[in-house]
């Protein structure tokens, strides 16, 4: 290097020098493009006020996240918002999402639809944009209560539950052994879930006849899930249904079912998501499941923020707002708002939904 | 390695004709032509266009509010890439400071929801920092292990140990008085307050790589252990002061990244010892050591925050984003090797072509 420093030095720089103003060169193309194609989505709905919004997700690319965010585009359409935006980060750590989020701040966004990583990690920055005039709406996961307007939850715990154990009754005719295969020993939603459902099973007069025989976990491994569903027909040949409260869990079993003899003689319900349930759905293994859906809430927030930002309401307990087609909510304590009861899937209603 | 190969600066371009008196010899670039066209200039001269480019391109890029937001954002970077240009100069590497800012966040959590005294809890973590360096200083200085595999190591260990002290749980309630402070600006200039200290760290690091024996020294470890060692400085010593620095200053911005974001967790900072590697490199220096400074490196840090910052406030995906990262990166590192290495065939071929001349 320092050999040719001597003669040639200054005609070799050069080429560095070319690189890095190409590389300078790409990014303005990135650049431009990118604000071309926020330009773009900004101009369908263009003289419907210039409200914006912009849903932060935990993540970017993830299944579950891109159902909650299409839900939550429609709903910012529907509402009135003149455009509506996505950004986030590419991995959901505590801090990810501040950059974002004083991004816009600065780009004046009225209404910011956020599920946060870390309750408190967004605080500060969630407060600078509060003090630059825009609503915060928490989806999916919440800040903490000080830093935002509303928290658009779900569903409630106890619906959860019930609705479990009322499709498990409905499908076995109300008498009979019942099991639960769950996720882990120690899931925190899950344990909830089954408490509530135990309590329901103990004290409603409607349920006396059913006998909750085990609790098996399959750890939410699909092998493990299926040994688990195996394990439970072979100890306890009454069983007449299985209530899995858990996605994998019940797609596992009812894999296992579905090959095994007591296809259709076996009641399975519990949580699951439409596109891994449809064939066994298709095949009569499974009846119905429950499962709340995940549009709805992106759906609801975007309205939630509208309302709170046209000044209907203020994130008081007993506001009320109109969601677009899902109709009228009541904010409870605490600015919580509820989406509403699990959706029950079967065989008629399966087909129109896609995650 | 093209960097390395060529070190001899007593070269043979004069062979061809040595009757030539040597002031009559074409000069290699000195003082002010060396500053104004070295690598690390590029990368300043890319930061200025973008900065210019960003201003008049991007609404609102332009305001005290950016340089709050974006400063904020880049002072991690900036203070852990200070230690890790020294350390890759010398030719070594330290994958394991995002792990210590992470350890050093979940302790501050512990002790803080302990019960302990504030200040007590903060020189307690950067303690543990320190203690981390000087463990990656003995194994690679004192035993002479690879610093790659040993920070690989301590990479995964510093943050296992992060996942024991505080688990899954987060400590949030720290005092508001020093949160606040950690997010505030000096007066309307949207320049946040620490960066006070963070000058001070850097203007510390510059001084000690440029200005002092120890600094050149450091350079001279890069070209060569063996030489370096030859003529009296102490490898050995060196490194493992480099590694104890580094520590420190990764502590220092774990406590920043706890309190800015008010959370201390043990995935504080996971990732980032990516980001300052990528940072330092794009700053001009060398990842085979012996080549680089310290203005060239803030300009690089710079760089990436403000490329980062922008795209963002244009709302360009962060997929995107981290392929324009991703590129600039690549071709900052492989566009001098492809000079460096035109340079030696054309110096080659006149030299092969002046010895025939000779001979015929």
């Amino acid at each position: 290097m320092m050999l040719n420093r001597k003669n040639k030095g200054r005609t070799g720089r050069l080429g560095s020098m070319v690189a890095i103003t190409a590389v300078a060169a790409l990014a303005l193309t990135a650049c431009n493009s990118g604000s071309a194609s926020s330009n773009g989505t900004s101009s369908p709905s263009a003289g419907g006020g210039d409200q914006k919004i912009t849903f932060i997700p935990k993540q970017l690319n993830n299944p579950y996240t891109d159902v909650v965010l299409g839900g939550g585009k429609k709903g910012a359409t529907e509402a009135g918002f003149a455009s509506s935006q996505v950004v986030g980060p590419l991995e959901a750590s505590a801090s990810s999402q501040v950059s974002f989020i004083n991004a816009e701040t600065q780009a004046g966004t009225n209404v910011i639809v956020i599920a946060a990583n870390d309750p408190d990690a967004v605080c500060t920055a969630l407060g600078e944009a509060r003090s630059a005039g825009a609503k915060i709406v928490a989806f999916d996961s919440d800040t903490n209560p000080d830093c935002r307007d509303v928290f658009i939850s779900q569903v409630v715990a106890k619906d959860v539950a019930l609705i479990q154990t009322k499709l498990i009754s409905e499908q076995i005719g109300g008498s009979g052994e019942i099991a639960i295969l769950s996720a882990t020993a120690n899931a925190t939603n899950q344990n909830e879930w089954i408490k509530y459902m135990e309590e329901e099973l103990a004290s409603n007069p409607a349920y006396k006849d059913i006998k909750l025989v085990a609790k098996v976990y399959g750890d939410d491994n699909d092998t493990k899930s299926f040994q688990e569903a195996q394990g439970l027909m072979q100890a306890h040949p009454n069983l007449k249904g299985i209530i899995s409260p858990t996605t994998v869990g019940i797609a596992a079993t009812a894999r296992y079912l579905s090959t095994s003899a007591y296809k259709g003689k076996v009641a399975l319900t519990g949580l699951g998501l439409p596109n891994e349930m449809r064939p066994f759905v298709k095949d009569g293994t499974v009846k119905e499941f429950a499962l709340w859906d995940p549009a709805q809430l992106g759906y609801v927030a975007a309205f939630a923020g509208k309302a709170l930002q046209e000044g209907k309401i203020s994130g008081a307990e007993g506001d009320t707002f109109t969601a677009g087609e899902l109709g009228e909510r009541k904010i409870e304590k605490g600015g919580l708002v509820i989406v509403g009861p699990p959706t029950v899937f079967n065989a008629e209603n399966i087909d129109k939904y896609n995650f | 390695m093209s960097e390395t190969t060529s070190t001899t600066s007593t070269a043979p371009a004069p062979v061809a004709d040595s009757t030539k008196p040597l002031a009559s010899e074409p000069k290699g670039r000195t003082g002010a032509a060396r500053i104004l066209t070295g690598r690390d200039a590029m990368t300043i001269y890319a930061l200025v266009a973008f900065l210019i480019y960003a201003a008049i391109a991007i609404p609102r890029f332009a305001s005290p509010v950016t340089t709050g937001f974006l400063l904020l954002d880049v002072i991690p970077v900036l203070l852990i890439a200070m230690p890790m240009t020294l350390i890759i100069i010398t030719g070594e590497i330290d994958l394991s400071v995002a792990s210590t800012a992470g350890l050093t966040s979940a302790l501050m959590g512990v002790l803080w929801a302990g019960g302990m005294d504030i200040w007590l809890v903060l020189a307690i973590s950067l303690l543990a920092g320190i203690a981390a360096g000087m463990f990656n200083g003995v194994l690679i200085a004192v035993l002479g292990l690879p610093s790659l595999a040993v920070t690989i190591g301590t990479l995964a260990l510093f943050r296992g140990l992060a996942l024991v002290i505080i688990g899954d749980n987060a400590v949030a309630n720290f005092p508001k008085a020093l949160t606040a402070f950690f997010t505030s600006k000096i007066g309307g200039t949207g320049i946040p307050t620490v960066m006070i200290g963070v000058v001070v760290v850097v203007v510390f690091f510059g001084v000690l790589l440029h200005f002092t024996p120890f600094g050149r020294g450091l350079y001279a470890m890069g070209y060569s252990k063996e030489a370096a060692s030859f003529v009296g400085i102490n490898v050995a010593r060196s490194k493992f002061w480099l590694y104890v620095g580094s520590g420190t200053v990764s502590a220092l911005a774990g406590i920043y990244w706890t309190l800015r974001y008010t959370s201390a967790r043990s995935d504080n900072a996971s990732g980032l010892e990516l980001a300052v590697i990528a940072a330092v490199l794009l700053g001009g220096v060398s990842i085979f050591g012996g080549k680089g400074s310290i203005p060239g490196v803030i300009a690089g840090v710079l760089l990436i925050g403000t490329l980062n910052y922008a795209l963002r406030l244009a709302r360009v995906s962060d997929v995107v984003l981290i392929t324009v990262t991703g590129l600039l990166l690549i071709v900052s590192v492989v566009a001098p090797s492809i000079g460096a290495a035109i340079r030696q065939w054309r110096h080659t071929r006149r030299v092969r072509r002046s010895f025939t001349r000779k001979t015929t």
